[in-house]
């Protein structure tokens, strides 16, 4: 039944390997390959925002001082812009509509998505979505850090359109992926090939489908959020405003139920790319695939009941606070299954160490650490004096943009010859992975110190005493920085060169659909549907 | 005592008051326990990484279950984390509230200074505005971006109850060495506590995004001996306006007036 609306969306054509012409294939796009191609260019547009806010932010940060920013209403604007940007405009297209649009049919033997106009409009709601974000820092911006907390985002502390446009962005984005997510859902309860069940089915996959659901039932609770922070800006409501009986605490409970969510679903498909690199690399199968995989499914279900972990000096009670603290805690449990099981996997193995494999390794790593002072903040007790400093700063770059971005570097490395029919420079991939290891380190690591300090979070000048390790954080972003325009240079290289990439480049312990098929895959993927024993 | 961050540390700030050294205590165990995992991680990946290359090891093994030890690394996590909870629960219990505060004081964060209201010894209330760089006095150690014109004081070794309020954004009242961090939220009344042990002069920024000069809203507070708060309470009854009096003094200039004039009236209000 696939097939057939696949050759309708194919103008007839049939199923030879037969493209529509560039116009019809790029920007009326149906096919997912397609589609998931143009998501992993627009986040790589993107991060060039994100990471130049980040590098204007750390130059400010080097030394104590106003140096380059005019005011703190304009760093304002650009914490809450690198946040936004790099969270919903870098990370999720990258990780869920690139690589999951790209492998997830193929991984389970799917001709195409289950919709594949949805599928288009979803990548085509996030370049206004896009607009509107970067547009609103001409406008005034945001400046009020991604939580958008009010009183602090109500119309009279951010007069101006610039939060506006932020706000509808954040709309388009959050309809996009709600669109994307019941595509996924029912992609992969529906058209799964014959004898892939779901306990056979790829990681990446289990991945994504909790992924999917995450999005799905927590991203409108966001929706209802920022409409009525919108209505509350435009509309004389007073949805978060105490003095017409609001409740500004209600923004943040709202605004955590999805937010916290929010992060599982920047790092779970990580989880499954991550898996299968491991076990390509090491020639072994993924330890305890099925502890996997309900790990997952676990820390999806158990992320919707500790949102106010982010709260503990938000005046909830002493109660609230005991329950959300343990509650947190147990999520270091189905983690941890995840991190041993990793090292069991490559534990026996034959491990060559090629680009995405390093990236894999240094996941496992740096995601431990970021996972440890996750379990460190967990405790409302030890919050009371890291609550907002740079230790949280610390922890969740460690499990994002070492986490989440060394997962979509290692998904990059693995996936890019199947996608472009080039494989990229294996020297510069390594030059990349270890200029990024260091740089991130020498970035993110000394601000533990900061945190442990009491430095806050969000200010762009700082009392003397914490000059020394900002300099070293500096230091080491500008390494990063580097480091990402080393990638800029893979990826040159990578489709300008002329190293073909096999349909299998990396031997027997690639054992997905995707490296059964030709690199780049065909139009169609599959010519027959394939059966999994 | 100074609490004040230092360069270079890389620990939490040294502690004032018990609040802070029951956290410190705390933080001991845990940190431990999340440096050993690391290292434990770290050392397996190391042993995997060098025994297992594909040059020593050109055979992998099949093996993709081992039943006792997906248990153990189930169960071994729970225990941890268990015995972190406990004395976890405890500490949060603690730092909850005081059970009898010897005053209170009222904190109210506003856009960009602090205010502080004494109700209970005389009800006055002022407000506390950070030191502008140019005015910085080096002689009496003042420190950038940290230092105020009006420090809140409190008596040394007493259980102070902290009231926090807000009145336009959301500002946090976060002093590191004294343990002790609560948001000023508008619409609410929240509590907590704090106590100093040691005379000095303890160090805080506001910690919650509140608009352009977030980065510029020092906290001091300053714990002094009995006798020496009980002078400061009388002339400070003088020299401020009563908080349920005069509305307070939101003045465009960042120095606040320290005009003795200002205070108007004498009345006491001793609950």
């Amino acid at each position: 039944m696939a097939t057939a609306s696949n050759t309708h969306d194919d103008h007839g054509h049939g199923h030879h390997d037969h493209t529509p012409g560039f116009v019809a294939r790029w920007f009326f796009s149906t096919n997912h390959k397609d589609i998931g191609i143009l998501y992993i260019i627009f986040a790589l547009l993107a991060a060039f925002v994100g990471v130049g806010l980040s590098l204007l932010m750390r130059i400010e940060l080097q030394s104590p001082g106003m140096q380059i920013f005019a005011d703190g209403q304009a760093w304002n604007v650009a914490v809450t812009a690198h946040g936004v940007v790099m969270v919903f405009y870098v990370i999720m297209p990258a990780l869920i509509g690139g690589f999951g649009n790209y492998f997830v049919p193929i991984m389970i033997g799917a001709p195409d998505m289950a919709f594949p106009r949805l599928n288009n409009i979803s990548f085509w709601l996030l370049v206004p979505a896009l607009m509107l974000a970067v547009g609103s820092l001409f406008v005034g911006g945001a400046g009020t850090g991604w939580t958008l907390y009010p009183p602090l985002s109500n119309s009279t502390y951010q007069s101006g359109m610039g939060l506006d446009m932020a706000l509808f962005s954040l709309h388009l984005a959050g309809a996009s992926s709600i669109l994307g997510a019941a595509n996924f859902i029912t992609t992969i309860f529906n058209m799964r090939a014959p004898g892939m069940t779901l306990h056979k089915m790829p990681l990446f996959v289990w991945g994504m489908l909790v992924t999917a659901f995450l999005l799905l039932l927590s991203v409108p609770v966001l929706g209802g959020a920022i409409t009525m922070l919108i209505t509350d800006r435009n509309f004389g409501t007073a949805f978060f405003d105490p003095a017409g009986g609001g409740d500004p605490v209600l923004f943040q409970h709202l605004f955590w139920f999805f937010g916290h969510p929010e992060v599982y679903i920047m790092i779970l498909p990580g989880f499954g790319i991550i898996s299968h690199v491991l076990s390509t690399f090491s020639r072994k199968p993924i330890f305890g695939y099925l502890g996997m995989a309900y790990a997952m499914v676990a820390i999806g279900v158990v992320g919707f009941v500790v949102w106010a972990h982010h709260m503990f000096t938000s005046g909830i009670s002493v109660d609230t606070r005991a329950y959300f603290m343990a509650a947190t805690m147990i999520i270091a449990v189905p983690t941890g299954i995840k991190i041993f099981s990793w090292i069991a996997t490559i534990w026996g193995g034959s491990i060559t160490f090629k680009t995405p494999m390093l990236f894999a390794l240094g996941f496992i790593f740096l995601f431990t650490m970021g996972g440890v002072t996750g379990v460190k903040l967990a405790n409302a007790s030890i919050d009371v004096v890291l609550h907002n400093t740079y230790y949280v700063v610390a922890h969740f770059h460690y499990v994002l943009s070492l986490g989440a971005v060394f997962s979509i570097y290692a998904g990059f490395y693995y996936w890019i010859g199947k996608m472009s029919g080039k494989q990229y420079p294996e020297r510069w991939g390594q030059i990349h992975f270890w200029m990024t290891f260091i740089g991130v380190n020498l970035t993110f690591f000394p601000m533990h110190f900061l945190g442990a300090q009491g430095m806050p979070r969000r200010y762009p000048d700082y009392p003397d005493a914490f000059a020394g390790w900002n300099l070293v954080a500096s230091l080491g972003a500008y390494v990063s920085v580097a480091s990402f325009l080393v990638f800029i240079y893979v990826c040159f290289r990578t489709l300008m060169g002329s190293e073909k990439a096999a349909g299998n480049p990396w031997g027997e312990g690639a054992t997905t659909l995707e490296w059964q098929v030709s690199s780049p895959p065909p139009f169609h993927t599959f010519d027959e549907l394939p059966r999994i024993r | 005592m100074i609490g004040q961050p230092h360069n270079w540390a890389m620990t939490l700030q040294e502690a004032a008051g018990p609040i802070k050294e029951s956290i410190h205590d705390f933080n001991q165990i845990v940190l431990w326990i999340i440096v050993i995992t690391t290292i434990v991680v770290g050392l397996l990946m190391a042993y995997a990484i060098w025994r297992f290359r594909a040059s020593a090891n050109p055979v992998p093994s099949r093996t993709s279950h081992h039943t006792l030890l997906e248990v153990a690394w189930t169960v071994v996590p729970v225990l941890i984390l268990i015995g972190i909870a406990v004395p976890s629960f405890r500490l949060i219990y603690y730092q909850d509230r005081a059970r009898d505060a010897e005053l209170t004081v009222n904190v109210t964060g506003r856009q960009w200074y602090w205010h502080y209201g004494y109700p209970d010894q005389g009800n006055f209330a002022f407000d506390s505005y950070p030191i502008q760089e140019a005015d910085l006095k080096p002689e009496l150690g003042h420190l950038r971006n940290l230092s105020v014109d009006e420090p809140m004081m409190i008596p040394v070794g007493k259980d102070i109850r902290i009231i926090t309020t807000g009145q336009d954004v959301i500002h946090s009242f976060f002093v590191p060495s004294l343990g002790v961090q609560k948001y000023t939220i508008p619409g609410r009344t929240m509590e907590t506590w704090l106590r100093a042990d040691r005379v000095g002069t303890f160090y805080g920024q506001c910690n919650q995004i509140c608009g352009t000069n977030h980065w510029f809203m020092p906290i001091v507070v300053k714990a002094v001996p009995q006798a020496e708060f009980e002078a400061w309470v009388a002339s400070a009854r003088q020299r401020f306006a009563r908080a349920d009096g005069s509305p307070a003094q939101v003045a465009a200039s960042p120095v606040a007036p320290q005009d003795p004039e200002a205070g108007t009236q004498l009345a006491q209000l001793r609950r």
